[in-house]
């Protein structure tokens, strides 16, 4: 590993494929022979190591499923003692919720970037108003 | 390539599109890694000094929270460096999460604030909402790329 930490990165690798299992990902980051650390995770993988290598493998990941394959870089890398649960005593770690949110919405967005792909034309969508505030005191006079 | 502020300042999913279509996100994580890869900041689980409400000074009036300053140490320059911003609206991991309803407040106004390309959009609930979404960040980042294009020319 080289010694300026300027250079190291984390990015997270959120897996929401049907085709593409976390564990495929982390066989294809042991395939590239390069010097960088993975650790496989419930939503995907989080690889660390010298930015062009860590670039050069999450491209590669990608590929397996170019729009069920979400990425993102990580501040703090794995294991870190101010984020890691193991040594804050369990419990989610801080951002977990945030993640796991996101996660939930990432099928719709792959398959929003396949129809994106394929050129399918945008459908009007009808937004939700928020309620009016004339119709609430309405409602509310006529209980 | 333009460097395109998103909100909420960590998404998985703004940071992952807007690199995908060719641009550099200003996320929180990647200052957050500069933050605590500094030598001397590394007393857990503090990651602020008391140098950044300080450096809030700039973007939050001295009355306003030392939270909200220390939080804008880090948000206000990526706003100042941004080149572009997308704002989605309504999302409910900003609520929590994301710490602070103020600073939140205070990052959409300065990113609109600023005389740069803004897209709002709303946070999906459902396939139609998510098609939606995607297409237009799709289109605002391709229109990005254009108008760099011909700013070269």
């Amino acid at each position: 590993m080289p010694q300026n930490d300027d250079d190291i990165i984390t990015k997270l690798v959120v897996i929401s494929s049907d085709s593409v299992l976390p564990i495929d990902a982390a066989m294809k980051v042991y395939e590239s022979e390069t010097s960088i650390v993975i650790k496989e995770t419930c939503f995907g993988t989080m690889v660390t190591g010298p930015r062009e290598a860590v670039n050069r493998v999450v491209e590669e990941l990608v590929d397996l499923d170019r729009n069920h394959i979400f990425v993102k870089e990580r501040g703090f890398p794995p294991g870190d003692e101010r984020r890691c649960r193991a040594s804050r005593g369990g419990g989610p770690r801080p951002g977990f919720h945030y993640l796991r949110e996101e996660v939930r919405t990432l099928p719709m967005i792959g398959r929003a970037l396949d129809d994106y792909d394929k050129k399918v034309p945008l459908k009007e969508v009808a937004h939700k108003k928020k309620l009016d505030v004339k119709k609430l005191a309405e409602i509310i006079e006529s209980a | 390539m333009v460097k395109v502020i998103i909100y909420p300042t960590n998404s998985l999913i703004l940071s992952d599109l807007v690199e995908r279509f060719g641009h550099t996100p200003l996320a929180m994580m990647e200052k957050i890694k500069e933050k605590i890869s500094t030598v001397g900041v590394d007393s857990p689980p503090l990651n602020i000094t008391p140098e950044e409400p300080k450096m809030g000074l700039k973007y939050a009036a001295v009355e306003v929270p030392a939270g909200v300053r220390g939080r804008m140490a880090i948000v206000g320059p990526m706003i100042d460096e941004a080149e572009a911003g997308i704002i989605v609206n309504e999302s409910p991991m900003a609520f929590g999460c994301m710490g602070c309803a103020r600073t939140n407040e205070l990052t959409k106004f300065l990113i609109r604030d600023r005389d740069i390309p803004v897209l709002e959009v709303d946070y999906p609930e459902d396939e139609d909402e998510a098609r939606e979404f995607v297409y237009k960040i799709a289109e605002f980042l391709g229109s990005l790329s254009k108008d760099e294009k011909e700013g070269q020319e």
